[in-house]
């Protein structure tokens, strides 16, 4: 209750009398937080007639860790730990997005070097193999297949035991810095990373004879939560959850930061070839075939990084971090492609110290998830934990 | 479309008192507009075949200072169609009553990203969206007091009785 205006506090008395004529007329189901297919501490009410459910009201906010009052406070290299706290299963991705903003404001991002940047996309690229592969897993749990779910996260170790190796921590890793990089790779990374390329591949195919190609999960997954292009769009959906609904809509491509026009690489998109265009199916075999396209990166990547920006003995990846980190007064909406979607972090300087005045996370997550009470009307219970799971989201990010 | 030319577009539908200003020092150019037209500005924005700023990227509301008595919103628009991005900036002074927010116009009914957006930007900045038709608070708990993202904002020290450390 805000008090003071009882304009303020309209909108939750009509939501507490609405859910208290809904529990006389229907029936109020709770769904989490605890519950293990909303990945996280996600709680949805949902309004049932029987089978049926009419409304789904998300609450969130469980996980909130007042990000960005935390970097009102701290300075853009000290912020940077925070980022890798939104998105837990795509750290990399997240500093990625937040020090190519930083860079931005300083002007320094032209005088990044070459072998610095394809290490950045390298580990992103790794990194958002092992989010997806996060997501094939926990998917097949939700729908009722286990099998998958270890797969991916044998599968996941080995690129969670390569960026421990190079940074020294398994999830959150404060590799990527304004400027440069905490480390370079270690000695026999790239070695490693190509062993790991070979070894992943046959197991790709392998996962998609068990899960995608599986009649009972085409069952359970075509044809449910259809996403429509224009609704997508108007939610701002981004990432897998648009291009399920058809459309190659891609800022590796659109935007052209970093390396990536140098790299070669396709953008999967939905078809419909189970069922309508964007229904669950589809969102779940983009990120398939997404990571197909990752492995593709990551190999070039390797292919540069051991021939012409080879490792020298005075390669120094920090040379190029800012003395002083104090961009200029301006504001500045940085966006990129995470592994969940756009991505975008939006910086006010004032141009007098190092801490931002604001600074606001657009999470992929957060829209994307914004969309559920849209498709998930009219759906089947169990349906919904198949939509639910098609989003994708994490709540780390969800919340901030 | 490039700037300029969107500028000319706004004034010539809406006249010349839609745009207030604008913010090219920076890396993206900003337009100021006049907060009471921001609906349709971004309808017209939308729907127009030359621009169709058809995705919102990012909503943020911001607290400019104690001094400057300033709250604004801040909208990312990007064209899916053309491969372009804008930002629309509209603000209002303000003189921090909590009876009394700050409000601008809600743009819900034109992107539906603004939903939780806007819910995110009163919960946290404390910024009143006229129009928007669930604006209850979404990342803290229904009877939090204050608003954290403000300049002035006290850390509260207990909620419902616990204290917080």
């Amino acid at each position: 209750m805000n008090g003071q205006n009882p304009k303020y506090d309209k909108a939750l008395l009509n939501y507490q009398q609405k859910m208290a004529d809904a529990s006389v007329e229907d029936m109020v189901l709770n769904m989490g937080p605890q519950h293990p297919s909303t990945h996280g501490v996600l709680r949805l009410e949902l309004i049932t007639d029987g089978e049926i459910v009419k409304e789904v009201i998300p609450h969130i906010g469980y996980l909130h860790r007042c990000f960005e009052k935390h970097a009102e406070s701290l300075t853009y290299q000290q912020t940077i730990p925070f980022t890798d706290r939104m998105d837990y299963l795509a750290s990399m991705n997240n500093s990625h997005a937040f020090v190519m903003g930083v860079e931005r404001m300083l002007g320094i991002d032209k005088d990044i070097p070459k072998r610095v940047e394809y290490i950045r996309v390298l580990v992103c690229e790794l990194n958002r193999i092992g989010s997806h592969l996060i997501a094939i897993g926990t998917y097949g749990i939700d729908i009722g297949a286990f099998t998958p779910f270890l797969w991916c996260f044998r599968d996941r170790e080995h690129i969670m035991g390569m960026l421990e190796w190079a940074s020294g921590s398994r999830m959150l890793y404060n590799y990527i810095w304004v400027g440069g990089l905490f480390y370079d790779l270690p000695v026999g990374f790239e070695e490693r990373c190509r062993e790991f390329v070979d070894y992943f591949k046959p197991k790709m195919t392998e996962l998609n004879q068990l899960l995608t190609d599986n009649q009972v999960f085409i069952n359970r997954t075509a044809n449910v939560g259809v996403l429509p292009l224009d609704v997508a769009i108007n939610y701002g959906c981004s990432g897998p959850m648009l291009r399920g609904s058809g459309l190659k809509w891609d800022l590796r491509r659109i935007d052209n930061y970093s390396i990536y026009p140098e790299l070669e690489f396709d953008i999967p998109a939905g078809k419909g070839e189970m069922g309508a265009v964007g229904d669950c199916w589809d969102r779940y075999k983009v990120r398939v075939d997404e990571i197909a396209q990752s492995l593709k990166m990551i190999e070039q990547c390797l292919d540069r990084l051991q021939k012409e920006l080879k490792r020298t003995p005075d390669f120094d990846p920090r040379a190029k971090l800012p003395r002083k980190t104090i961009p200029k007064a301006q504001d500045y909406y940085v966006r990129c492609e995470g592994a969940k979607g756009e991505l975008g972090f939006y910086f006010m300087a004032d141009g007098k110290s190092e801490i931002p005045t604001r600074v606001k996370a657009r999470a992929p997550s957060f829209n994307n998830l914004s969309v559920l009470p849209e498709i998930a009307k009219g759906v089947m219970i169990a349906d919904l934990v198949a939509i639910v799971g098609s989003i994708d989201f994490v709540l780390g990010e969800v919340d901030r | 479309m490039s700037f300029e030319e969107i500028k000319i577009l706004l004034t010539e539908k809406f006249g010349n008192e839609v745009i207030v200003g604008e913010e090219t020092t920076g890396l993206q150019p900003a337009l100021l507009i006049e907060p009471n037209y921001i609906k349709g500005v971004c309808l017209e924005l939308r729907d127009n075949p030359k621009t169709y700023f058809d995705f919102l990227s990012c909503l943020t509301g911001v607290d400019y200072g104690i001094e400057t008595r300033h709250f604004g919103v801040v909208y990312h628009l990007a064209s899916i169609p053309y491969q372009t991005q804008l930002t629309l900036k509209i603000s209002k002074e303000n003189e921090r009553d909590t009876g009394d927010l700050p409000t601008f116009p809600s743009i819900t009914s034109v992107y539906l990203t603004a939903d939780w957006h806007e819910r995110e930007a009163f919960d946290l900045v404390g910024i009143f969206f006229e129009g928007h038709p669930d604006l209850r608070r979404i990342l803290l708990p229904d009877d939090w007091e204050g608003y954290p993202l403000r300049k002035d904002y006290k850390t509260a020290e207990y909620y419902k009785g616990i204290k917080i450390d």
